[in-house]
């Protein structure tokens, strides 16, 4: 503002007498105190050289200090062959081990009561259990549902979980183990293992499509009542050593119930009859490495009550 | 203040600017950059750690490719909820023969640091052609076409001779076998046994679940492998770093 007012008004016109007054005002300012210009001219504009306000040189000052503080309170300067360590004695390392050291540690009294626990006492305690299930939901939505969904309601190839149609058994310890170890992995030797032939390799096309037709009889779907007869024998020395004379499954072999209609993959002829030229082969990682004896036995827990449990 | 008054040189000299300017931000950059070459408590040396098998780095070319790194890190951060979530955290060692490192800075996807042997081979094919079809909540478009784009790993070996030169240490043997060893990890009836002596820990198998060698192969080879090659279970951390 100060600088409008310093600007010399073109001669030839009248200045009404407030704008002569300002002006006057000015001049005055300046005469009884004139801080040093920088010399720096621009279309006759010059430029005060005030001194920056006290409060902001100090704040600068004290960031300064603040710095050369902070540089020995933490990790920083860079020596011979390491940085100083710092006063504080600070590490990213030490800080994140002893925050999850303080987490477990003030779960530990539950968790040591799940891992030593039978898992189907921890079902009759029920402050242990609730704390299991809470903590089993969540070790699931970590680490489960991108398979077996947030819901646990499964995806093409990877089971539901929320009905009793189990693969490997439906009980605690059956679901336990199916979790510790996984299902036909490469790391784990105690994963549960099992492998259907590709059927392709052994039984012409008109044979699978007669078997075919004889598992969507079993299902109780529509179908060829001729060929379904036909494939029935097929299925007997083929099928049912595993997957059980009435198809009812075996779940030592983690061979599925074909009678419920209940599919992993699909129950339409088509992907029937692809899942038995081509056999499945669905893998489940081993979580005994990755999760706490504790975490795994929560999670088994959680699924048991999803619905399904035995 | 006699010095301050021969600023008004510097301030009338462009050239003379640029030139000193240049010299500070140079020293600057001296003192901040070269002792992370030479202190001991920058470089730590980790035991399992090994270049990327040709497969493995072709599948980190097509990584880079198609961007995954826009919205996927690969550094997990040394704080509870991450490595409750995804496991260890990251050691400056695990991405030593990352040229370029993949540590990204925006997590629209989970991080993949740690993704190796999380979900199996057939997940990963089902999860890469529709993505919603396992995981109903993901924003993640589809990369199906993977599936269907053959490799021969014809330029592997000069990949690798690019590697070496930006300080990956390929030995000679690694570069004369690699087209054979890229053939042969996804390949479950090949011999894995010289695969495996030059690059510890690779996984051997037929990845994609079809006959025909696809980038869908090196694709997941490389995600499974992702933070595999570190034992947590000996691994002491060094709480100075």
């Amino acid at each position: 503002m100060a600088d409008d007012e310093n600007k010399p008004a073109p001669e030839d016109k009248v200045q009404p007498p407030e704008r002569q007054y300002a002006e006057n005002r000015a001049e005055l300012r300046q005469k009884q105190a004139e801080p040093p210009k920088t010399g720096h001219v621009w279309d006759g504009i010059e430029e005060y050289d005030n001194p920056m306000p006290r409060w902001w040189l100090w704040t600068f000052y004290i960031t300064i200090i603040w710095a050369l503080l902070y540089t020995i309170a933490y990790p920083a300067w860079p020596l011979v062959r390491q940085a100083t360590p710092g006063l504080l004695g600070y590490s990213s390392r030490a800080d994140v081990a002893q925050d999850i050291d303080s987490v477990r540690a003030r779960n530990a009294p539950l968790d040591t009561r799940i891992a030593s626990m039978e898992l189907d006492e921890v079902v009759h305690d029920p402050e242990l259990f609730r704390y299991a299930v809470a903590g089993g939901a969540a070790v699931y939505r970590t680490f489960c549902s991108q398979c077996h969904g947030s819901g646990a309601q499964g995806a093409v190839a990877f089971p539901s979980l929320l009905n009793d149609d189990w693969l490997w058994g439906g009980t605690l310890d059956d679901i336990y183990w199916t979790i510790a170890h996984g299902v036909r992995n490469e790391n784990d030797p105690d994963a549960r293992w099992s492998q259907m032939p590709a059927f392709g390799e052994i039984l012409d096309r008109s044979e699978i499509d007669s078997v075919a037709q004889y598992v969507l009889a079993l299902a109780g779907r529509q179908h060829d009542a001729a060929m379904a007869r036909s494939g029935e024998e097929l299925y007997l020395d083929n099928c049912a050593a595993c997957h059980g004379d009435d198809g009812l499954g075996d779940r030592f072999q983690g061979a599925p119930n074909l009678t419920n209609d209940i599919w992993q993959y699909g129950g339409s002829l088509a992907t029937i009859t692809e899942t038995i030229t081509y056999s499945r082969f669905g893998v489940m990682p081993s979580w005994a490495d990755r999760l706490t004896e504790a975490q795994v036995r929560k999670v088994t827990l959680y699924v048991h009550q999803l619905g399904g449990g035995e | 203040m006699s010095l301050l008054k021969h600023h008004g040189k510097i301030e009338r000299n462009a050239t003379l600017l640029l030139g000193l300017s240049f010299a500070v931000v140079t020293v600057s950059g001296i003192v901040e950059i070269v002792p992370l070459f030479y202190l001991e408590n920058t470089i730590e040396e980790v035991e399992g750690v090994r270049p990327y098998s040709p497969l493995e780095l072709a599948g980190r070319d097509i990584y880079i490719r198609e961007g995954c790194y826009v919205c996927h890190s690969q550094m997990i951060r040394p704080l509870r909820d991450e490595v409750e979530r995804y496991g260890h955290y990251s050691l400056a060692a695990e991405s030593m023969y990352d040229h370029p490192f993949q540590w990204g800075s925006k997590r629209t996807g989970p991080d993949l640091a740690r993704i190796g042997g999380r979900y199996s081979d057939e997940w990963h094919v089902a999860h890469m052609i529709d993505p919603q079809s396992v995981v109903p909540e993901s924003v993640m478009p589809p990369y199906g076409f993977m599936m269907n784009v053959r490799i021969d790993g014809r330029y592997i070996e000069d990949l690798m001779r690019v590697h070496r030169l930006v300080g990956v240490p390929y030995t000679d043997e690694m570069l004369e076998n690699a087209r054979a060893d890229f053939l042969a990890q996804a390949n479950p009836d090949a011999d894995h046994s010289g695969l495996l002596e030059r690059y510890p820990g690779a996984q051997t198998r037929n990845f994609d679940g079809q006959p025909e060698l696809t980038e869908m192969d090196a694709i997941i080879a490389y995600m499974q492998m992702l933070g595999t090659l570190v034992d947590f279970s000996t691994f002491i951390p060094d709480a100075s770093r």
